[in-house]
């Protein structure tokens, strides 16, 4: 058996039946991850040789329990990728950025914490635009990554490094956040699953920050179950994040059972979702993937969201302008990156000159101006009014219907540095994503085609707040019937 | 012209809670703690770590601003102010800006023999910031975390003020209620509480505001009247001239003894507030408040009422009593324990013993709460004196030896036979040897020279070896003297 081929789900259960040993999983994914990373650039650290240690560790205490002793943690010897804006203590953490090139934080964060108590292996830290700020991974100050379905073009981002390693079977799994579309969108381009939970579903503690009011970890996984089983583990209230939901975390897998039946679930399809500007054979591929979900029984019907179009502007002024705020810290004062000068000003300027990147610098004065006194009203102010009636065009949507079906991105992966010197045209790559993230809403991206370039597409479903039980349910039942998912681009 | 001032105060208290605002970390005085050891990744501003808001601050500040009469806000909601500094690890500091946690109070000062109110805007809850210390040789700034996230309440007042007596009637009044309230030390060396005041000046008998300066960082009383006397000074010798106030930031030269520019208003900062997306709104529910406020302990005024109406002090008594929490506490505490009259243990507390702590240099509450003299022998010292067991003088003796040896009254009374001689018949005999040997006396005092009988007394006083009772011996004296059939 070849373990690269297998499921988490899958490998989860050979590592309970003793018909696989972690050892040999952790090595054969890190043999693949070493092999493949010049290539496809997915990781930024791979995990050195104690990772095979603390494999065969998690081998004892399988047997132990197959001897009749306790069982260990449902994860135990399943390795992990995690994407390098989540903490890990013992890891360096640098969000792609130069200012936290050499930063080790002290501490894990809580998603983090949660897996490794489970008992998962970190496999590595994978790539991302520097502080999650784009869309394609190029904006990582260490180099871009590669999609693996054609390494001329990019894996969208700025999960584009975990989409990268499901999709070029680097990792079984892999953390990755979503702030306006970046786990759905890379997901869509690299053709694997990618969950973005509700705002709160899981803790954002020791999530270097990006916008606080819309930073969510979620998931990019090669299925639905193995992306429901990893969140059943990392979700639930944090008391370490106040805006952590205090709901208790459903069991998802059990939902994911018996004969794909969508029978009573009434599914929307947002008019302004499906305007021009999106390309033909994504527009074809995802009325497609709706057929099939009416084919399992799901009615379906045309809904609006009228606010949709102000996503994107409401979008451009929040986030930046929390990022401006949660950038402040990198000073130079306290760790990161410094540059002397001989002045306060000198090692401010210094510091945050060399240490950010183009993009970074361009939000937090984007951010900076809307927050601005004199601005605040008409930017930063309206932005938040606005957010509430896009939240509400949810809300009022959820009232006659149980998901929201849509494209995940106007096009498929677009070529690397075809947008590096249009900001405009790279934010426009969120445009589907943006309103859920808004929202506060859980959304997924499932692989559901290819376009005539072999490239992946994406459909997007999105559920009411916490309604993840539902979506992945749905998600699951459109991955019985189809075989999308089970592709992945030859190395 | 004869001008008007017009002050307004903020006043930022450190609120007494065990852990900081948003983070675990213990509350430590900071004016003695290794530097950075009280500090974890919040408060460090580490990326990627969250605050979360520490009710028990929220309590504290809630009993204040019930204290001062305060309307609650049912919600309340925290907003980040953005600036650069490295006493700022975050480079923004949690703050309350448009809902803040109360407004609408009021703080009732004394100042030119007349009560009024001054008008309380708004109170808030905020972190505090780190220290700085700059060093000369190696020229550098060193940063010490530790009273980073420190639990702040913000005071703000209306502009009510307008002379100097008030403003430092006011200031006291809010520390003397923050200690009441057991929220602050009210230690003003520690830095726990701080002010800044915005000054302007009006032409007297007008109404509208002169354009006003802040004067920043005002870290005691001395200071805070020191500067505002400084600056009406200036002020109004700009405006005799014909001259205008710059709107500005002002710091205070206290080695030099003037305010000095530190940024105007065109170089003031914007602090770019939104409201802090990693908290949820601050929500004050009625049973919340309600629970508060039946927690408040018994405040200034009610003390006053207490110890006037009630126990029958006089005015400066209850006020020398009322100035320190920790005086009334102990003076309730005397009178419960050992049975002293209210107005005699006044007296004592606030006069002898009072005089020797200052001499010695001891404050009455020491470390861990522990008296310089514990209540109970402090009253029963009082009692003595009430009851005519000792005079006055032996009191006063006995007093600093009690404060020196730390043996009771009894004790040493016991020790030293110095129970006082009320008996008559004892004492008109020394009073009749006095007189007889002191003819020279006796007749100045017959011929109309009635002083001389202090010294009469005196020599009783001497003879008896300070334990005559003095009002006794005055009393004999004048019978004696005033008898012709004994001269």
């Amino acid at each position: 058996m070849d373990p690269l081929e297998l499921t988490l789900c899958e490998s989860a259960e050979a590592l309970r039946a003793g018909t696989l040993s972690s050892a040999a999983l952790v090595e054969a994914y890190r043999n693949r991850a070493e092999q493949l990373n010049p290539k496809i650039h997915a990781y930024l650290n791979i995990a050195g040789e104690d990772v095979i240690r603390a494999a065969r560790d998690a081998d004892e205490s399988w047997s132990a329990f197959r001897r009749g002793g306790d069982a260990p943690g449902p994860l135990t010897g399943i390795p992990v990728a995690v994407k390098d804006v989540l903490c890990v203590k013992g890891y360096p953490c640098t969000c792609g950025s130069r200012i936290l090139e050499n930063f080790k934080p002290p501490y894990t964060a809580t998603a983090v914490e949660r897996l490794q108590s489970a008992g998962a292996l970190i496999l590595g830290k994978t790539n991302t635009d520097e502080f999650a700020m784009g869309s394609s991974t190029e904006n990582s100050a260490f180099g871009m990554t590669h999609n693996p379905w054609d390494a001329e073009r990019v894996p969208g981002g700025s999960s584009g490094g975990s989409a990268a390693s499901i999709a070029a079977r680097m990792a079984p799994i892999a953390l990755g956040t979503d702030t306006g579309g970046s786990i759905r969108q890379p997901a869509a381009y690299c053709g694997v699953v990618g969950l973005k939970p509700s705002y709160g579903r899981v803790s954002r503690y020791g999530l270097i920050a990006f916008g606080s009011s819309l930073d969510c970890v979620g998931v990019l996984a090669r299925t639905v179950e193995d992306a429901a089983f990893l969140m059943e583990i990392m979700a639930g209230y944090d008391p370490m994040d106040s805006t952590s939901m205090p709901e208790k975390t459903p069991a998802y897998r059990k939902t994911l059972s018996g004969e794909p039946d969508l029978r009573g679930i009434r599914i929307g399809i947002p008019k302004e979702y499906f305007s021009a500007g999106i390309q033909p054979d994504v527009d074809r591929l995802v009325r497609e993937a709706i057929g099939v979900l009416g084919s399992l029984g799901a009615e379906t019907k045309e809904i609006s969201l009228p606010n949709t179009e102000f996503a994107l502007p409401v979008y451009y002024i929040v986030a930046p302008a929390e990022a401006s705020a949660n950038l402040a810290r990198y000073d130079g004062v306290r760790f990161g990156l410094r540059r002397e000068g001989q002045t306060l000003r000198e090692l401010y300027d210094g510091t945050r000159g060399a240490g950010f990147g183009p993009e970074v610098k361009r939000r937090i004065m984007l951010g900076t101006y809307a927050l601005s006194a004199g601005y605040y009203d008409a930017y930063y102010g309206q932005a938040q009014k606005v957010r509430t009636l896009i939240k509400a065009d949810f809300e009022n949507a959820f009232r006659s219907v149980d998901i929201i079906a849509s494209p995940v991105t106007p096009s498929t992966a677009f070529r690397a540095g075809e947008k590096v010197d249009n900001p405009l045209a790279m934010y426009m790559e969120d445009l589907l994503t943006l309103p859920a993230s808004l929202a506060g809403v859980p959304g997924i991206s499932l692989p559901c085609g290819r376009d005539s370039q072999g490239l992946p597409v994406g459909l997007q479903l999105s559920g009411p707040f916490l309604g993840e039980e539902t979506l992945l349910r749905v998600s699951w039942s459109f991955q019985k019937v189809t075989r999308w998912h089970k592709e992945a681009p030859s190395p | 012209m004869e001008w008007e001032p017009v002050v307004g105060l903020e006043v930022h208290a450190e609120l007494r809670t065990r852990s900081k605002m948003f983070c675990g970390c213990a509350v430590v005085d900071s004016t003695v703690a290794e530097p950075n050891t009280s500090t974890c990744p919040v408060c460090l501003g580490m990326p990627g770590s969250l605050p979360v808001i520490n009710e028990r601050a929220v309590d504290l500040a809630l009993l204040v601003a019930l204290a001062l009469g305060c309307r609650v806000e049912p919600v309340s909601v925290f907003a980040r102010k953005n600036y650069f500094y490295p006493d700022l690890p975050k480079g923004y500091q949690i703050s309350q800006y448009e809902l803040p946690l109360a407004v609408e109070g009021s703080l009732r000062i004394e100042a030119g023999g007349e009560t009024r109110p001054i008008r309380v805007r708004r109170v808030h809850l905020e972190e505090d910031t780190g220290k700085l210390s700059h060093e000369e040789k190696p020229a550098r700034s060193l940063v010490d975390l530790n009273r980073a996230g420190v639990p702040l309440l913000e005071i703000v007042s209306e502009p009510d003020m307008h002379s100097v007596e008030e403003v430092k009637a006011y200031a006291t009044a809010l520390r003397r209620l923050l200690c009441y309230l057991d929220v602050n030390s009210g230690d003003m060396e520690k830095g726990v509480i701080r002010f800044e005041a915005n000054i302007s000046l009006r032409p007297k008998g007008t109404s509208e505001l002169g354009t006003r300066v802040e004067v920043k960082n005002l870290n005691s009383f001395r200071a805070l009247t020191r500067s505002m006397e400084y600056e009406l000074d200036r002020q109004a010798a700009v405006l005799e001239k014909g001259g205008s106030i710059r709107q500005e930031t002002l710091g205070w030269d206290e080695n030099a003894g003037r305010t000095y520019s530190q940024r105007s208003k065109e170089e003031a900062h914007d602090y770019r507030y939104f409201p802090e997306p990693d908290l949820p709104p601050l929500e004050a529910s009625a049973e919340r408040i309600a629970r508060i406020r039946a927690a408040l302990p018994e405040l200034p005024e009610a003390v006053r009422e207490r110890l006037v109406s009630k126990l029958g002090l006089n005015r400066y008594d209850a006020e020398v009593i009322l100035a320190e929490k920790e005086t009334v506490d102990y003076f309730d505490e005397v009178i419960r324990t050992s049975g002293a009259p209210a107005r005699a243990a006044a007296t004592w507390l606030g006069g002898d013993l009072f005089g020797l702590l200052k001499m010695r240099s001891i404050p009455l509450m020491g470390e861990g709460g522990k008296p310089a003299l514990p209540a109970r022998e402090f009253g029963l010292l009082v009692k003595m004196i009430a009851d005519g067991k000792i005079n006055g003088p032996t009191g006063k003796m006995l007093l600093a030896e009690m404060l020196d040896t730390g043996k009771s009254a009894d004790a040493l009374v016991a020790e030293r036979g110095l129970q006082q001689i009320g008996d008559a018949d004892t004492l008109r005999a020394a009073v009749r040897a006095v007189i007889a040997e002191n003819p020279g006396q006796v007749d100045q005092y017959r011929n109309g020279k009635t002083t001389v009988i202090q010294w009469l007394l005196g020599q009783v006083m001497k003879t008896t070896g300070g334990r005559a009772n003095p009002q006794t011996v005055r009393r004999l004296l004048e019978e004696e003297l005033s008898d012709p059939a004994k001269g």
